[in-house]
């Protein structure tokens, strides 16, 4: 990445988004680590641990948009490899515990002990050592993607079909890690985390640091997909989404550019599922489940699919909804907001929070050189959807 | 005079003679047995046992039962054995007299394992002969269980007067697995019995084959050809009872997808609120059976013929609705659609959750439907049986409305080219309209039959989406032969896999086999034949 590149590929939008990205990151953990409890200005440690969790879920759509809104693959199994980085993650914080658990084994979590293990299971080998840990986070949620890409897309499996087996797919996982001979914790998942590079997980300090540590794995993961979007690569992507077939006649190998993207997007989601987990402190299969693909979703349709930044806000805006929403007495009505959420979107609002005021923006800007000149305006169908025949 | 003297000594003893017997007032060799009973040792109840079964009073089945039950008193002071009732009367065991009540110090009989099998046995052997043919055939499949070697003379007996085809079957099972185990009986005696085991072929047969113990070789060699006989024929019908889970399987995820598979073959529109039809076609059986509950008790066993076409009205006139209100305005965005109508499922569920609450509802069975029946080797219940029925049945409905009707011709004519339809003057949006009803409503009638099968939740179409769906991208869109096949051979796959692999691993196994099979054949196994680049 050049900075050449970099400059070229941030707009004003852009830069606002990461200047408080950044000042979040910064002084939100300043502010609760220095700042006296109860102190006006001090955000106390239960939110940092929240926002450090809307941060990783803005991570994930970042991911899904780089797919859905520049690629036209709609994945509803980016929720897999989210947990399949937080499981990795998971498993290296399992192996710290030590003879800290209840049954004091030192190298068998407790759930092994529990159910008779006799040694460590080889996929648990490695996962006592950190950068063995954060390779997993990245390769096994990219290698999952690169053969389920390379089998789809080779073979043209394209639009519904496509989200179809990809919900399979999480679903497939979601039945095998709630199994215990699977050998990652059954139904109650990996919890009870001590340690982090030696430093407790529960900690203030450790989560303010993790913090910090989210806000600039959410900066980074922008920056990588505004120079994928701003380059020609992503010139041939977003004409993939708007006419794959006509793509392939001009020569392009789409099924190429699709798999590295997927890839791509992958490796991001399971780094915020490794994010994700010590933050919260547990990782169970339910992370599988189908619905939760589909919510991240609706994060990025809320935002604003096709912009980056409307992806992360969305995540930010309807996780905070939901937390205002489950948390109080409007608990019960949550999943009709958030079910009318769905559809009020799409049919109404098809670009999104932030893809409607561009637009709007635009028309102003348009009007006013408008009555400057006579010119006519040019027309804007970048983040245009694809209407299908 | 002596003459006379000693011919009314004669007749007075004889006199004595008859009372004694006559009178089972009097101590006899039933009344020593049964007043063993109080001893409250376990040889002596043993002893009393075999006597109050071989004694042929009648009597000795309630003593025998009450026995069992832990409902016979004996009183240790006094001797006496008294059979208190289910219904709390109790009867002098020894007269069988009723007696107003059982005194204080009287205990109840205790028995220890090797008793109480000996009280199976005692009750087998006195069922034999009950006049009800279900107590007499449950009597024959006992003692063949336990095959004592003294149930051999009631079993004879037993046969001799059994004019019953079934219970006789059974008692011949009987005595044959009586004669294999009796160490003095014939070798032609043993070989009959294991040809006759061998006839019966199942589970049961070849564990006493097996266990039979040291046996003439003549006998082992035919038992070991019995036995392998049996295995191939129970492999047999283990293979067929794993194709009747298959097809009953298949029909529900026929039921559950054809809806799915017309909505989205004519109108290339994934409805993911369509478990929730399916769902709302199973509340609907349950608020069927309420009012007919409370209101006309007399009419349950019509509940699910009432069901059906209520079921059918309410999701397909909520599916008409949904398609006017939502979905017409998302054609050509399959997408959003699929987001839309995940959107609609979850706002459906939690309204379905506050109108009926989150917990499962109790929707019954009728009574034709409840019950299984035996079909050689496997068992074969009527729900699942009126499932498959039915969903078959709808199948043909729906190829027959497809084909025939004016409607059907104008949903294939929407599917194979919707702007040459709409050039021919086929007014689309009506037709998009009913078909995502017919869908809907279709759903809704998987819904009264799923209700007899599976709990009725809030959660109850999620159960189903994914499945359907595999159904309806395995078998392929704009054919309804595909979905036939699709879920039929889903369902068969899936059970046969099951035993190898086990419930989850099968089921994993399937959807990563279909997700390869995708590769092969993106559009699915019976796919729609046409030109277009891009669907």
């Amino acid at each position: 990445m050049t900075p050449h590149m970099l400059t070229r590929s941030l707009d004003r939008g852009a830069t606002i988004f990461l200047a408080v990205v950044a000042a979040c990151g910064i002084l939100i953990p300043l502010s609760n680590l220095l700042l006296p409890a109860g102190s006006f200005l001090q955000v106390p440690t239960y939110l940092v641990a929240l926002w450090g969790k809307y941060v990783c879920y803005a991570i994930l759509a970042l991911s899904i948009d780089l797919i859905w809104g520049y690629c036209g693959i709609l994945s509803l199994g980016h929720g897999a490899f989210f947990a399949l980085g937080g499981y990795a993650m998971g498993m290296y914080l399992m192996r710290q515990i030590g003879s800290r658990g209840v049954y004091g084994n030192p190298v068998l979590p407790d759930f092994m002990v529990f159910l008779n293990y006799s040694k460590l299971p080889w996929s648990w080998y490695g996962f006592d050592m950190f950068w063995f840990a954060a390779l997993m986070v990245l390769v096994v949620p990219g290698l999952l993607a690169f053969c389920f890409g390379w089998l789809a897309f080779r073979s043209r499996v394209t639009g519904v079909y496509l989200s179809i087996i990809t919900q399979a797919m999480t679903y497939a996982l979601l039945l095998a890690f709630f199994r215990n001979d699977f050998g990652f914790g059954g139904n109650n998942g990996l919890t009870d985390f001590k340690d982090i590079l030696g430093f407790n997980v529960q900690a203030e300090g450790t989560r303010a640091a993790l913090f910090a540590l989210s806000c600039l794995a959410l900066i980074l993961s922008f920056l990588i997909c505004r120079s994928v979007v701003s380059s020609k690569l992503g010139k041939v992507l977003i004409a993939i989404r708007d006419a794959e077939s006509r793509s392939r006649f001009l020569g392009y190998r789409v099924e190429s550019y699709k798999l590295f993207v997927f890839t791509l997007s992958a490796c991001m989601a399971g780094v915020a599922g490794a994010l994700y987990v010590p933050q919260v402190g547990i990782i169970n299969p339910s992370e599988f489940a189908p619905g939760n693909s589909i919510e991240a979703v609706i994060w990025v349709a809320v935002g604003g699919r096709g912009t980056l930044v409307g992806a992360a806000l969305g995540a930010v805006v309807v996780n905070y909804a939901k937390t205002v929403f489950t948390s109080g007495m409007l608990a019960p009505y949550w999943l009709f907001m958030l079910g009318a959420m769905f559809i009020l979107v799409t049919l109404l609002l098809p670009k999104g929070i932030v893809g409607t005021f561009n637009a709007w923006w635009d028309q102003l800007k348009e009007k006013r050189t408008a009555a400057t000149t006579t010119s006519v305006a040019a027309e804007d169908s970048v983040t245009e959807p694809k209407m299908a025949e | 005079m002596p003459t006379n003297l000693s011919a009314r000594l004669c007749s007075f003893v004889l006199s004595l003679f008859l009372i004694a017997f006559a009178l089972p007032a009097f101590a006899g060799p039933f009344e020593d047995a049964v007043a063993k009973f109080a001893n409250d040792d376990f040889s002596d109840t043993d002893e009393a046992i075999g006597v109050v079964a071989g004694s042929g009073n009648k009597l000795a089945l309630p003593i025998i039962s009450a026995l069992q039950d832990g409902r016979l008193m004996a009183d240790p002071d006094s001797k006496k054995v008294y059979v208190t009732g289910a219904d709390g009367k109790s009867i002098d065991a020894a007269t069988g007299e009723p007696v107003a009540s059982v005194p204080d110090s009287a205990s109840a009989v205790r028995l220890n394992n090797r008793l109480r099998r000996s009280v199976d046995t005692a009750i087998g052997n006195l069922t034999l002969q009950s006049p009800d043919v279900g107590t007499r055939l449950q009597a024959a499949q006992s003692v063949f269980k336990s095959h004592e070697e003294t149930a051999l003379e009631p079993v004879d007996a037993a046969l001799a007067k059994e004019t019953n085809k079934s219970v006789k079957a059974a008692l011949g099972d009987a005595r044959a697995a009586i004669l294999l185990f009796k160490p003095d009986a014939t070798e032609v005696e043993k070989l009959e019995a294991v040809a006759t085991l061998k006839a019966r072929g199942d589970q049961e047969a070849m564990a006493l084959l097996t266990g039979m113990g040291d046996q003439p070789a003549t006998v082992t060699k035919a038992a070991a050809s019995a036995i392998s006989s049996i295995q191939s024929s129970l492999a047999v019908w283990s293979m067929v009872q794993n194709a009747w889970y298959g097809l009953s399987l298949g029909s529900v995820l026929l039921l559950a997808a054809i809806g799915l598979a017309i909505t989205f073959g004519v109108m290339g529109v994934i409805n993911m609120a369509h478990g929730e039809m399916v769902m709302i076609g199973a509340y609907t059986t349950f608020v069927v059976q309420e009012v007919i509950r409370t209101r006309y008790p007399g009419l349950f066993d019509y509940s699910l013929l009432i069901a059906v076409p209520l079921a059918f009205l309410v999701a397909g006139a909520l599916g008409v609705l949904i398609e006017r209100s939502i979905i017409r305005f998302l054609y050509g965005r399959p997408l959003e659609t699929l987001l839309a109508t995940w959107g609609l499922s979850l706002v459906l569920q939690q309204a379905v959750r506050t109108m009926f609450g989150p917990t499962n509802r109790e929707v019954g069975n009728p009574s034709w439907m409840s019950g299984a029946f035996e079909l050689g080797q496997i068992t074969i219940t009527y729900n699942r049986l009126w499932i498959l029925v039915f969903t078959l049945a709808v199948f043909a409905i729906l190829l027959a409305m497809l084909r025939y009707t004016a409607l059907g011709l104008e949903m294939r004519a929407v599917t194979q080219n919707r702007r040459m339809a709409a050039s021919m003057g086929i007014a689309t949006s009506r037709v998009d309209a009913l078909t995502f009803g017919l869908g809907s409503g279709i759903a809704g009638i998987a819904g009264v039959a799923l209700s007899q099968i599976d709990n009725v939740s809030p959660n109850l179409g999620q159960s189903y989406i994914i499945d359907s769906f595999m159904v309806v991208v395995f078998g392929g869109v704009g054919n309804l032969w595909g979905t036939l096949v699709g879920a039929f051979t889903l369902g068969i796959a899936n059970k046969f896999l099951e035993p190898v692999a086990g419930a989850v691993l099968g089921k994993i196994a399937i959807l990563v086999l279909i997700i390869l099979f995708i590769q092969k054949r993106p559009r699915g196994l019976f796919a729609l034949k046409g030109r277009a680049v891009e669907a």
